[in-house]
């Protein structure tokens, strides 16, 4: 039961990430990366913070949560941009790991 | 031949679902500890940045848009997570755990932009020995 409620949270939050991040990305500046990564990490804070677990946190957290995030585009992006602009790349990067950290606090305190 | 946004949709949703799945049966089989670097999710999220930027050297992958979507926003954005290295790092520095969350969340950054230049090189190196075959 657990792997197919993954897949499902997954099947939603996968595609979302991707026609977010096709209206958003700009070869400036990834915005729909983060704004996935920034809005994915608040969510599953608020999770943990609701102490949410078992199929719900299997569906919501590591399938929706985990399908809407993606370190791997973060991380390709962040080399592109830094291989334009070390600075630009640096700053992307520290900024998406800040706001993702804060973001995941937020929820966690609002839903504790 | 391209794929209309529905179809688009459909084959990042499959390939999200295959790699969350794959992602959850790692960390179900090599359990993060609470309190402990959450070596499981580093080493997805570190190998799933590797995959991605080695992803152009694969000819077929170059070649057909929906096998690109399928691999890529697909099953490697499905298998990595931003989400859980967020909340893991929350867990750590919460839990009193300041240095090893630290560590974890800088050494996640590094270790996934390490490998994503270790994946270009790599493809950058067969395409110029693909090139100077073709060229002989």
């Amino acid at each position: 039961m657990t792997p197919v409620l993954v897949a499902l949270g997954a099947a939603v939050g996968a595609p979302l990430r991707w026609w977010v991040g096709q209206r958003l990305d700009r070869p400036a500046l990834p915005w729909g990366t983060f704004a996935v990564n920034v809005a994915g990490s608040f969510v599953l804070g608020l999770l943990a913070g609701l102490a949410v677990e078992g199929h719900a946190l299997a569906l919501l957290g590591t399938g929706f949560c985990g399908g809407l995030t993606t370190y791997s585009s973060f991380a390709v992006q962040t080399a592109t941009l830094g291989r334009e602009d070390a600075g630009a790349g640096a700053r992307y990067a520290v900024l998406t790991v800040v706001a993702g950290l804060a973001a995941c606090w937020v929820g966690f305190v609002l839903g504790a | 031949m391209t794929a209309g946004l529905p179809g688009r949709l459909a084959l990042v949703a499959l390939g999200g679902a295959v790699g969350a799945v794959l992602r959850w049966w790692l960390t179900s089989t090599w359990d993060d500890a609470a309190g402990t670097f959450p070596w499981t999710t580093f080493a997805i999220n570190v190998s799933g940045s590797l995959l991605l930027a080695l992803l152009p050297a694969w000819a077929a992958a170059r070649r057909h848009e929906r096998l690109t979507l399928l691999l890529g926003p697909g099953v490697l954005g499905g298998y990595t997570t931003f989400s859980a290295a967020s909340e893991q790092t929350r867990a750590l520095l919460d839990g009193g755990h300041v240095a090893l969350g630290g560590l974890y969340l800088v050494g996640t950054l590094a270790a996934c932009l390490a490998a994503v230049a270790l994946g270009r090189r790599a493809v950058a190196v067969l395409a110029a020995t693909a090139a100077s075959r073709e060229a002989s």
